[in-house]
Parts: C-alpha cells; sequence; structure tokens
C-alpha cells in the first residue's frame, strides 16, 4: 500500500458545501467520533457570502475536509463549549469573517487585523475577582531579544491564578499578501512567515505547488528536503535549549548548546548559502543538491556534534540545579493536551503521540521511519528532555541518510513561473516542523490562481497550553515555562 | 566538576578571533555583477527578484531590499550575477546600498566621529522586533554567543529602554507595534540612534504591499546605520558596527 502523504487533493467541486449549522453538526459529529481538528477557517465569497472549511485528521492518519456556506454576519452554535480544541478556530473564522460562533465563552480577536489595527484595547482580558488579587502585565515589548507579544497575569500573591496571552502584534498581514503575487513566486515570502521554520514552511508550500501542478518531485529531492528540516530542527531546538539553561543561570548550557547550533546552522550554510536553509527549497525540487563533499562534510559535522551534545546534556541532566528548576514545574497534563488540540513537541511531551511524519510520512519517512519519542511528565523538564531525544533522533536518521548511496540529482525539476495548476482544487498540505505541524491550505480558482492561502503554525493552538500551564505556578516560573513551548509569535500573528 | 570541566575542554577556542577577516564558507553575501552587457530586452532577474530589488540600464541591485535568496543568479542568460561570501555590506547611508558592476559593495562605513567619542568604550543596545520573523531575532541573540561574542568590545543587549543608546529594530514595523515601538523610543535618553537590521527593516521590502506596516517612524528617523541581508549574518552587524564606532577588531 501506498504511504498516505502529508498533502490532500481535492477538487472543490467534490466538496458540496453545507448551510452553516449543518457545517458545524458535522464537525461536531467528526470530533464525536475522534477525528482531529487541523484547522477551521473562512474566507469571504462575493459580496457578503462566507465559505468555511474545516480540516480533520482521521485515526488512522488520513485527512478529509469539511465545507460550509453562509451569509456574512450569519450565527452557529459554538463547538468550543463541547470541543474546546476548536477554541482558536472560532476566534479566527469571527475575526476574519464575522460569523458568530453562539456560545463561545471567550470571543476576542486573535490578531487584531484589518479595521481591528491598533485597537487592542478594546476588548478587556479575563478578570479574576479578589481583594488580594491583583494583575501583572507584560509586554509586547519583553527583556530579552525576541518577538512581542502580551502576557496578563491574574496573581494571588505569588501564584498565577489565570494567564491571557494576547498576541497580535506582530501580524503582517501575510495571508492577504500572499495572494498579490503569483503562486509560483512565493518561495522568499512563505520562508519569512516564521523565519525559524523557513524549511518547514517552504516544503510546505513546494509540496501543495506540485501537488496543484501535478508534479511529483525526484526521491533526491525529498532526500535533499529531508535534510534541509531535520537540520532545521535541530538547530532550533539547540536555540530553545540555550534559552532555557540561560533562564535558569546555567550559564556553561547557554554558551554550550550555542555554539553547538552555530555548528549545525553553518552547515546548512555550507549546504544552501542560508543558516536558515533558505533559498534551498523551490517548488519542483531544490536549488542545492548533496554532493559527495558535502554529504562528507554533514557527516563529520554531525559526528562532532554528537558528542559534544551527549556530554552537555550529561551534565545538564545530572545537575540537581537543574532538576529542582525544572521538575513538576509549568505541567499539563495529557488530557488538557488533547482536549485542547495541542500538537507538536508540546504535546508528545504531555504523552500525546501525535507527528505528521509518522501518521502522513509520505514516501520519504515511510522508506525511512523517523523515531518520534514522547515524554510522559508534560513538566518543563519532560519539554526539555524530549527536544534532547527529538534531536538525537534527527541526528540518528541524518547520520544512516547520508552514509547510504546517494543518486545526483535530475536537472531542471524546478517548476517554471508559468506552470499551470489545477483549476478550482483545495489543497491541504502539512509538515512536521521542530514546533509541530505546520499546516497550509491553498485553494485555486477557475484560472488555477490562488483564491486562499490559509497558514496555521502549530503556535496557534499551542499558546492555550502555555497559558494552561501556569495556573497554579508562580508568576516567577513564567520565563522559563514560556521557553519550554518556545512557540512563534509572527506564527500566530501572521 | 570533573565534567563540567571536561565540557569546557572539549569546546576549546570558539570566537572568531577577527569578526573582519572571518572566513563564512558557503554564505550567500554581497552579489557580484559582471560588467557585461545584458541580453537584448531581458528582464529575467527582474521578474524573478520576489522584493523588487533589482533594476535594469545599469543593472543594480538594492541591498537594502535583497533578501539574497539568490533566484536571480541561475536565470541571468548571461551569467552576469553571483554572490560572494562577503559579508561586509553595512552601510550608514541608504542610497549607499545600491550596488552595480562598477560599485560592487557600499561604500565603506566612515568612522562617526561623535559616536565614536561617546560610544566607542560602551555601546548598549535595546532589541525590538516589530513584525520580525525571529531570523533577525535568531542572529541578534547570536552577537552575544561565545562565536562572536559582542560583549568582548564593550557591546551588550540591554533589557531597559532606558539603559540603551541604540535602538536595534527588526521587522517591517506592523501596525500593531507601532505605538509600542514610539514608546520605546520616547523612553531612550538621548543621544540616541536606530539601526535597521534586515531588509524588512530597511526597506520593508519583503512585506511591501501589506495594508498591516505602518513604517512612520523611519520617515521621521532616519537609522544611523543599516544592516543587509534575510536575515543579516551576525557578521556583517559586528562589522558594521565596529566600522562606525572605529573600533579595533
Amino acid at each position: 500500500m501506498k504511504p498516505l502523504e502529508p498533502w490532500l487533493l481535492i477538487p472543490t467541486c467534490e466538496l458540496t458545501p453545507l448551510a452553516l449549522p449543518d457545517w458545524a453538526a458535522q464537525c461536531a459529529l467528526a470530533l464525536q467520533q475522534g477525528a482531529r481538528l487541523l484547522t477551521l477557517f473562512g474566507r469571504a465569497e462575493g459580496a457578503d457570502g462566507v465559505v468555511t472549511t474545516a480540516v480533520f485528521q482521521h485515526g488512522e492518519g488520513h485527512l478529509s475536509v469539511l465545507r460550509g456556506h453562509a451569509q456574512r454576519g450569519a450565527c452557529y452554535p459554538a463547538l468550543t463549549p463541547r470541543f474546546p480544541a476548536a477554541q482558536m478556530g472560532e476566534r479566527e473564522l469571527w475575526e476574519q469573517t464575522g460569523l458568530m460562533p453562539q456560545g463561545h465563552p471567550w470571543l476576542k480577536p486573535v490578531r487584531y487585523e484589518g479595521a481591528r489595527q491598533q485597537r487592542m484595547n478594546d476588548h478587556e482580558f479575563f478578570k479574576v475577582r479578589g481583594q488580594e488579587v491583583h494583575e501583572v502585565g507584560v509586554g509586547p515589548i519583553h527583556a530579552s531579544v525576541t518577538e512581542p507579544g502580551h502576557f496578563r497575569f491574574m496573581c494571588l500573591g505569588e501564584e498565577v491564578q489565570h494567564l491571557e496571552i494576547q498576541l497580535g502584534y506582530q501580524h503582517r498581514g501575510v495571508e492577504a499578501l500572499l495572494l498579490q503575487r503569483p503562486a509560483l513566486a512565493l518561495s522568499s515570502t512563505i520562508e519569512s512567515v516564521v523565519g525559524d521554520s523557513s524549511v518547514a514552511y517552504a516544503w510546505a508550500y513546494c509540496a501543495a505547488m506540485e501537488a496543484l501542478g501535478a508534479h511529483t518531485p525526484s526521491p533526491q529531492t525529498e532526500q535533499v528536503r529531508g535534510v534541509a528540516l531535520e537540520l532545521e530542527r535541530v538547530a532550533m531546538h539547540l536555540a530553545s535549549l540555550t534559552g532555557l539553561a540561560t533562564d535558569i543561570a546555567f550559564l556553561q548550557g547557554g554558551a554550550t548548546y550555542g555554539r553547538l547550533r552555530t555548528a549545525i546552522i553553518n552547515a546548512s550554510m555550507r549546504a544552501c548559502g542560508s543558516r536558515f536553509g533558505r533559498g534551498w527549497l523551490r517548488p519542483g525540487g531544490v536549488r542545492f543538491g548533496l554532493g559527495e563533499a558535502l554529504r562528507a562534510d554533514l557527516l563529520d559535522t554531525l559526528g562532532a556534534f554528537a558528542k559534544d551534545f551527549a556530554q552537555m546534556n550529561q551534565l545538564m541532566l545530572a545537575a540537581r540545579s537543574v532538576r529542582a528548576r525544572f521538575q513538576g514545574v509549568g505541567v499539563l497534563s495529557r488530557a488538557d493536551a488533547q482536549a485542547l488540540g495541542l500538537v507538536g513537541l508540546v504535546a508528545r511531551a504531555s504523552g500525546v503521540a501525535l507527528d505528521t511524519r509518522a501518521s502522513l510520512p509520505g514516501t520519504l519517512y515511510a522508506a525511512h521511519p523517523i523515531a518520534s519519542p514522547t515524554e510522559p511528565g508534560g513538566d518543563c523538564w519532560a519539554r526539555m528532555t524530549l527536544r534532547m531525544s527529538e534531536i538525537d533522533a534527527s541526528v540518528q536518521w541524518l547520520t544512516q541518510w547520508l552514509q547510504s548511496p546517494w543518486q545526483e540529482l535530475p536537472a531542471n525539476e524546478l517548476l517554471a513561473s508559468g506552470h499551470a495548476l489545477q483549476a478550482n482544487a483545495l489543497c491541504v498540505s502539512l509538515r512536521e516542523g521542530f514546533r509541530g505541524e505546520v499546516v497550509h491550505v491553498l485553494e485555486t480558482g477557475a484560472a488555477g490562481q490562488l483564491l486562499h492561502y490559509k497558514l496555521q503554525d502549530p503556535s496557534l493552538p499551542n499558546w492555550f497550553g502555555l497559558g494552561l500551564c501556569m495556573r497554579h505556578t508562580e508568576i516567577s516560573d513564567f520565563p522559563i515555562c514560556n521557553k519550554s513551548f518556545d512557540l512563534s509569535y509572527c506564527g500566530s500573528d501572521l | 566538576m570533573f565534567q563540567s570541566i571536561a565540557v569546557r575542554i572539549a569546546q576549546g577556542k570558539q570566537y572568531i578571533a577577527d569578526p573582519r577577516a572571518a572566513n563564512p564558507l558557503g554564505l550567500r553575501g554581497a552579489p557580484l555583477i559582471a560588467d557585461a552587457a545584458c541580453a537584448a530586452d531581458c528582464r529575467a532577474c527582474v521578474d524573478a527578484c520576489p522584493t523588487a530589488a533589482i533594476a535594469l540600464a545599469p543593472l543594480r541591485i538594492d541591498l537594502g531590499r535583497c533578501v539574497l535568496c539568490g533566484d536571480c543568479a541561475p536565470l541571468c542568460p548571461s551569467q552576469k550575477i553571483s554572490f560572494t561570501a562577503n559579508y561586509r555590506i553595512a552601510a550608514t547611508d541608504r542610497s549607499a546600498l545600491l550596488v552595480s558592476a562598477v560599485k560592487s559593495l557600499p561604500d565603506p562605513i566612515q568612522v562617526a566621529t561623535e559616536l565614536r567619542q561617546r560610544f566607542g568604550r560602551s555601546l548598549k543596545l535595546r532589541s525590538v522586533s516589530a513584525g520580525g520573523c525571529n531570523g533577525c531575532e535568531l542572529e541578534i541573540n547570536a552577537l552575544s554567543n561565545v562565536n562572536f561574542d559582542l560583549g568582548r568590545y564593550g557591546i551588550d543587549i540591554v533589557a531597559s529602554p532606558r539603559h540603551a543608546d541604540a535602538l536595534v529594530l527588526s521587522g517591517p514595523i506592523t501596525r500593531n507595534m507601532v505605538n509600542a515601538l514610539q514608546q520605546c523610543w520616547d523612553a531612550m535618553p538621548e543621544p540616541k540612534f536606530i539601526i535597521a537590521v534586515g531588509a524588512c527593516a530597511i526597506s520593508g521590502s519583503p512585506f511591501e504591499g501589506s495594508t498591516a506596516l505602518d513604517r512612520g517612524l523611519l520617515e521621521r528617523i532616519a537609522p544611523t546605520l543599516y544592516v543587509p541581508g534575510c536575515p543579516p549574518h551576525p557578521l556583517s552587524f559586528v562589522c558594521g558596527i565596529l566600522d562606525l564606532l572605529g573600533m579595533a577588531s
């Protein structure tokens, strides 16, 4: 049997749009039957119409789509009260299209876009009442070099009762911008949507273009893309580990993980010219192959890295000060992670085995499966040690790959700028970045032009998990909890 | 403790001894434009450029708009464009970022005497991301790691704008960040200046055409230093600031 691909292409004529209440009822039914909600969104159609789309993943891995239609401003019974995993999707649907999920417990704009820009004060933050309760606001600008976002804590003494995270400061209007340019000319924009996940985003985009363009990339191309993606994962988990060590003043960890990351991103630069893998993947293929000399270079780099990384991990894991700081702090239970629809590393660190490289492996990861460990603890310690294990798994996978026989890349594989895309089609494309599944959903119109480009970063659902794990935790634990999640602001704000 | 010493020994010396004489292998840095004629009516490079950084007759590249993606080079039938590992591309003047066959690099940075007198031994930076994708932010963070070690020059990144001499700006400046950015700038004591990092901050080019940006701050206050790239290599930043302050490396 052919392995499930991490993308799905459906002609839109096969997706009969349901009336909004029926669509919501069908979504509820799918969720009740155990399907997982990947994304839920809408787009304007005509003067005052709205088309809604929900994408699900079912137990055995396959994807399905439910479509609805409505007039702008129409109401429907919200899914969120019964299925909290829909909470961000429904807020976004309301913000972007005006459809009203009735009974949504906390209907606030996700990112204050369009006419709501700069009106962050229009909505109240969640209040906890009581004589001793006080409120702490942090951000949008933070003390360290990082992206902006606002954190509002309701505290009783040092203890956090509730944390509300309000983002939107990074909103660049990316989804609208993507429709202004030719579909095949979006690579560099896509690479800077979430700049630390350039490869994951580029791959999701390229796979969508290839599905819509009826082009199957060569196995060699997929090999190179796999190497690029796993190098990105190793580098970014190292950035998280650097931050975690620095935040607890474990300075040797900060210094060592930092320089180990330099070695990995410099290897990416030798392969493609950029420390972030930019300019490497393009629709149809890759711009740079991995010749024999480069493969040997990468193997040397990874070999030296693995040795020093293991040594540093040993030191970090054995230090009592590190254990005392991370163990039992910021606990997110498995049940909460599942109910909230959390994804990626954060879900796996709460014991939820969720990895699209396993459930939708495509030919590459089916032929060469990668280990996807989980941790049961759900605390900062689990999220830290899982990053270490994921780095080990990626390094092992890369090493095996780079040692196996390689064939040359076929010439002229890239799609030409005039390459025709399938008209009237919906394409869902996923890629497991270092944070989790990156979801792209593209829709083409009658001339094969892009009608809609929906982006969803794993951070969008996961930010809520960070808020939840802070409950009944000391406010001073927030920096390490935040770092252990290491979510993207611009990925949420778009 | 022995383990800690072992980690330290394995680390060895990681710092780049002279940032002005480093060799970032493989970097797609400054473009090199050959002095050949373009093919008749050819605009392949212009059409391929995602950020409208290229102009023709004669062929010029605006490093303030260029994201150094390299998509143009393989499409040129006359092979006029290539990329070098040269990272010394920072400039003090926006127009100096325009390079061509006759001027292959931005003009060398002139030492700013007043800034040198005041900040030549201690410069504190406050980074603000206003729509940055975390590419520039990671590279700004990397300035403080053991490889680039900006601290050895007395240059540090600080938490409070009250302690800062320069604002390191990344991102195209989103509308939703305009107020916070202005408040940060207002909170910084005089004298102060802006360092624009990356194509987004310098020109907004990667997100040009979006209605979610407001670049008014930079229309009122011109940056003192421009560091091109997407994201800029940390060496471009280090050399730019050392050159500006006339510091030995």
